[in-house]
């Protein structure tokens, strides 16, 4: 990756969230092994052992990580769009949504079309379009020909009958 | 002459019409992944892994790898005429490659691309045939011990060792790792992380985090860049080389190839690695080193070579020890497993027919991506023209394609959001992405074989240096995990970031 190879020589609130957000996972393992029946039988090592020693792992990079936003030595990001990505997480969210009420097609073309906005393609309703016809497609395919079980909706039924 | 045998009678199982069928597809869609910016043949493999659940075994794993080579030939296309690597391996192709079509070369570099693949692809596959049976006895006098030190190695040669932050890449491990808990414990059936959800139980699915790395964290990553992507260069001119292009390509070829195969199969990088080193090597010995950097063809021949031999020489490990050294492999891996196929030893003499068919099939497959690759790349030129709304959109519906087809509920889709994100926040700090599905696939198996060695010295953890084999290759492990930390702080870290390879 090319991006953002020039350390800023500054302490970067983005290392010291990474590092939280490290030490937070390291927690949840650490509280979920205390709560494991610990039977270690011949090995001395139980199921909650092999985490234990990984959350030790994430704290110690935790605290490297701390040091290296401290000495600036993480990458700087480049500027970010921030709209594209909103576009995107909105068609994934609303796909999530619409899944099992509305069936694949519809939901998936509505993904396609927010996303293909997302990389800047206008105007909508046409991308709704084109992805009504892909997902169809998509559809025909890996439901009917390779069996591969697609949630259905209304739409589904009417074209495939069922 | 065992080995011979074997391989003749994998190619009757090769040559079957439904066999040479699945190739195709692979080879074809691997080569159509490869030229495509933004997906690799570990997402491809992926994404199929749901769709291919009822299909035949044999012809899925031999998909699988057709489509792992035919992602090494078309990432070359992509490097050369856009100067955006298709795939990680191909980064060092852009570099030359680049240059070459800048001056009107686009043809001979392309060439010498396909050819170079061919000869490293057929050498390598042979090699890979005929080292693998001895790999599969040293692998049989192997006990957990051993391959939980093999498993280490591998951690610290695809987190650590390459790459511009051990800390960045053990990092991604160690979330990897963490993930790999997840789930019922294969041992003792306690169930970890699992939070009540009834779906956490199996554990976090491959293909799921993958795709959700791979797919989801590029996409975004690619939608919020502000920059636009540098333009397509027109083949012009022929694509014949000419006898002096020959001349200066051939030693290349072969050259790469004797670099890219044992860093394949030695679990110490991937094809990235040898691709590197194989430019390296041309650059030192060329007859004439000013033309590096102005498009000098042995910069094309020989990294091109150097990767195909490398994927060729990953299989090595794969099927005899079980053991994945890149993300590609990783995935492979759990394709095998969908099927209840375990690579290592074993396997040879399980499924001794499916792994001989696979090897042959390779042979078959490298032939066809010749032809696929020359003749054919004004078709797959026609697919850098795709305009990126298009295609990324579609890369996002055949993304959660995958994961509806492997489980349809919302649990499993809010989760490939969620790594999607956390993919995209990876991207944009330098994080790499290979290591936490490497982490995710190899855990629980590093776990198994510790907790096995454990066992059987009842609790003793000197056991785990007690043979010289298990040592020795942690000993080595600690090497790979200082040298280059140590490198690094005394400022000679830019030939390992060189190095980093990002997706496959």
């Amino acid at each position: 990756m090319s991006q953002g190879d020039f350390p800023a020589r500054r302490p970067q609130g983005a290392a010291f969230a990474i590092a939280a957000g490290l030490a937070a996972v390291a927690g949840v393992l650490l509280w979920d092994a205390a709560g494991l029946k610990q039977d270690g039988g011949y090995a001395g090592v139980g199921p909650a052992d092999v985490p234990r020693l990984v959350a030790y792992g994430l704290l110690l990079l935790s605290g490297f990580t701390v040091i290296a936003g401290l000495r600036g030595e993480l990458p700087q990001p480049p500027r970010q769009a921030p709209a594209p990505v909103l576009w995107i997480l909105g068609g994934l969210g609303l796909q999530l949504v619409l899944l099992h009420p509305v069936g694949f097609v519809p939901a998936s073309a509505l993904l396609f079309a927010m996303t293909a906005r997302g990389f800047g393609q206008k105007p909508l309703w046409r991308n709704i379009a084109v992805g009504l016809v892909l997902a169809l497609a998509v559809y025909a395919v890996f439901d009917r020909l390779l069996k591969l079980n697609l949630p259905g909706g209304p739409l589904e039924q009417l074209i495939f009958q069922g | 002459m065992e080995s011979f045998n074997l391989l003749l009678q994998g190619l009757a199982t090769a040559l079957q019409p439904m066999i040479l069928l699945y190739a195709l597809v692979g080879v074809t869609l691997g080569t159509a992944v490869g030229v495509l910016p933004g997906i690799g043949p570990a997402l491809t493999v992926a994404l199929l892994l749901p769709v291919t659940y009822g299909l035949d075994p044999a012809g899925s794993i031999i998909m699988f790898a057709g489509i792992y080579y035919g992602g090494m030939y078309g990432g070359s296309t992509t490097s050369i005429l856009l100067n955006t690597p298709g795939e990680s391996a191909s980064i060092v192709t852009a570099i030359e490659g680049n240059r070459m079509a800048r001056a009107g070369r686009a043809g001979p570099a392309l060439a010498t691309a396909a050819i170079g693949s061919f000869v490293a692809g057929l050498i390598a596959t042979l090699l890979l045939a005929f080292l693998a049976p001895q790999v599969v006895k040293l692998a049989l006098t192997l006990g957990p011990r051993e391959y939980f030190a093999l498993m280490v190695l591998a951690f610290v040669t695809v987190s650590a060792t390459f790459g511009d932050s051990a800390l960045r890449g053990l990092t991604s491990l160690f979330i990897g790792l963490a993930l790999a808990c997840v789930g019922i414990d294969g041992l003792s059936g306690a169930a970890r992380l699992t939070f009540d959800v009834p779906q956490l139980m199996d554990g976090i699915e491959t293909t799921t985090l993958a795709v959700a790395l791979f797919a989801l964290g590029e996409a975004l990553a690619v939608a919020a860049m502000i920059t636009p992507p540098d333009a397509l260069h027109r083949v012009t001119g022929s694509v014949k080389m000419t006898a002096s292009d020959w001349q200066r390509s051939w030693k290349a070829w072969l050259r790469g190839t004797f670099i890219g195969f044992p860093i394949g199969s030695m679990p110490a990088g991937g094809a990235d690695v040898a691709s590197f080193l194989s430019y390296a090597v041309e650059k030192k010995l060329a007859k004439h080193p000013e033309e590096f950097g102005h498009g000098a063809i042995e910069g094309v021949a020989g990294p091109e070579a150097a990767n195909n031999a490398a994927a060729a020489g990953t299989l090595v490990p794969l099927l005899t020890l079980g053991l994945p050294t890149t993300a590609t492999a990783a995935i492979m891996l759990a394709g095998f497993q969908q099927f209840g196929l375990q690579p290592g030893p074993l396997l040879f003499v399980m499924n001794a027919e499916l792994v001989w068919g696979l090897i042959a099939a390779l042979l078959v497959a490298n032939v066809m991506l010749v032809v696929l690759n020359l003749p054919l790349i004004g078709l797959w030129i026609r697919l850098l023209t795709i305009p990126r709304p298009w295609l990324y959109a579609g890369i996002m519906v055949f993304a959660t394609l995958g994961c509806i087809g492997l489980n349809p509920s919302p649990v499993e889709l809010g989760m490939l959001i969620l790594f999607g994100i956390m993919g995209y926040g990876l991207r944009l700090y330098g994080y790499p992405v290979a290591p936490v599905v490497v982490g995710l696939i190899l855990g629980p198996m590093a776990e198994q074989q510790l907790r096995r060695a454990l066992a059987i010295a009842q609790g003793d953890w000197t056991t785990l240096v007690s043979t010289p084999v298990a040592a020795i290759l942690l000993l080595i492990s600690a090497l790979f995990l200082l040298v280059p930390i140590v490198l690094r702080f005394a400022g000679r870290g830019q030939v390992l970031s060189a190095v980093a390879g990002d997706s496959d």
